[in-house]
């Protein structure tokens, strides 16, 4: 897994997302398919872009922050910086679009 | 610009099948996975009934074996989504972004997708208490008070899905009786947690950040009323994946592609073949796909020695 993919929880969600520069924030669960479909393209989006930090948290194992952010629905990818949502992308979609979406933050 | 023998467009049990069969018939064939990759198994949980499986097994992990079992024989699999085709020129075309490639036969597997209720208020709140996998979101919504719109099996299966987590499912549909089969409405009609409203359909979802309750119309007194909810999950049927073909194939009016009448999985174009949900309004099962995948990947095959 490359260095930019860190592994979030219930106690580390809220200093990571504060930082200044930008995290996207995986909600995912092992049980969803969709969520393990887009899991290899973050990894690629990962390896190609050294500047952006990915997040990956097991709303399973970690319940609190989806419940404070509304996330209902996963896998849910949202873009934090300074501890401020810039970003919501809700289900699965293809590599090309999610680089579109993120675009200003890379 | 690269060109294939056989290309496979889709990858639940249709094209995966037709990947396998085609891969052993010495084919080569590139399937573009799409990012609904899986299909629509990926999104349900225990699949009860394909055959070979007495216990059941997990959608997603039904698709990992079928796709493992392609890939030994040397299917090759690319995760992108095509975004036109021209079946008009010769070799057949494909495009996947800036990418072009040409084909000699193409098999058409793009399967179908959930539908929507197209009412206020649903698009606004999806991922926000709308969903239309009950296997991907219910978890969310432990001790919470659900809907289901929806008369299939679909809507059983995710109503029962759901009574895992919430405190109470109400299954509203349009109809005074199921369509879905007898031993799915039954558990749904024996199960303490699920109340049914026949004869109803929702017309508005309400609610600012999530879903806080719902429209309901009684279609044979008209009266309107409120329900609280914090769950709408809509099941409605489905649609097949066709916008890429509009222009390209003999579609029939429900959007499935039409297959020739001799009962062959070949289009109204030579070459391209079509197999599972998109161009079946009538069976729609997992094992029926992977039947015709493996149809289509043998029609192309004799296509293919046709040719040469």
């Amino acid at each position: 897994m490359a260095e930019n993919i860190v592994t979030l929880n219930d106690g580390t969600f809220n200093d990571a997302i504060s930082a200044d520069t930008p995290i996207l924030v995986d909600f995912w669960a092992e049980w969803c398919g969709p969520c393990r479909v887009i899991a290899p393209v973050l990894e690629e989006i990962a390896d190609e872009h050294a500047g952006l930090t990915i997040g990956k948290l097991n709303v399973d194992h970690n319940p609190m922050p989806a419940a404070q952010h509304d996330v209902m629905s996963i896998p849910t990818l949202i873009l934090f910086q300074d501890g401020v949502e810039k970003k919501r992308i809700v289900g699965a979609a293809p590599k090309h679009r999610l680089l579109q979406e993120l675009a200003e933050f890379l | 610009m690269s060109h294939e023998k056989l290309i496979i467009i889709g990858s639940g049990p249709a094209g995966l099948t037709a990947a396998l069969y085609a891969a052993r018939a010495d084919l080569d064939p590139l399937v573009f996975e799409g990012v609904a990759a899986g299909g629509q198994l990926m999104i349900t949980t225990d699949v009860e009934n394909y055959p070979g499986f007495p216990d059941g097994i997990l959608g997603p992990e039904l698709m990992d074996q079928f796709r493992k079992q392609a890939e030994r024989f040397g299917a090759r699999m690319q995760q992108v989504d095509v975004t036109s085709v021209d079946f008009d020129s010769r070799p057949l075309q494909v495009k996947v972004g800036g990418d072009d490639y040409t084909a000699d036969a193409v098999i058409v597997a793009t399967g179908a997708t959930a539908k929507w209720l197209g009412v206020p208020g649903e698009e606004e709140l999806t991922g926000r208490g709308v969903s239309a996998c009950a296997t991907c979101d219910g978890f969310f919504f432990r001790d919470q008070e659900l809907v289901v719109v929806g008369g299939g099996d679909t809507a059983m299966e995710e109503a029962l899905f759901l009574t895992k987590f919430a405190s109470k499912v109400t299954i509203v549909h349009r109809r005074d009786e199921f369509r879905a089969s007898k031993i799915m409405a039954q558990r749904v009609l024996d199960h303490e947690k699920i109340v049914v409203l026949w004869n109803t359909v929702l017309t508005e979802i309400h609610g600012s950040t999530t879903v806080e309750k719902v429209t309901l119309e009684d279609t044979v007194t008209g009266k309107k009323q409120e329900m609280a909810a914090n769950g709408v999950f809509v099941a409605i049927g489905h649609k097949p994946n066709t916008e890429l073909f509009a222009e390209a194939l003999d579609l029939d009016e429900n959007g499935y592609i039409v297959k020739s009448p001799d009962g062959s999985t070949r289009t109204d174009v030579n070459g391209v073949f079509a197999a599972g949900d998109v161009a079946d309004h009538t069976y729609r099962q997992a094992v029926t796909a992977a039947g015709t995948g493996c149809m289509a990947a043998i029609d192309a095959e004799r296509w293919l020695a046709g040719l040469e």
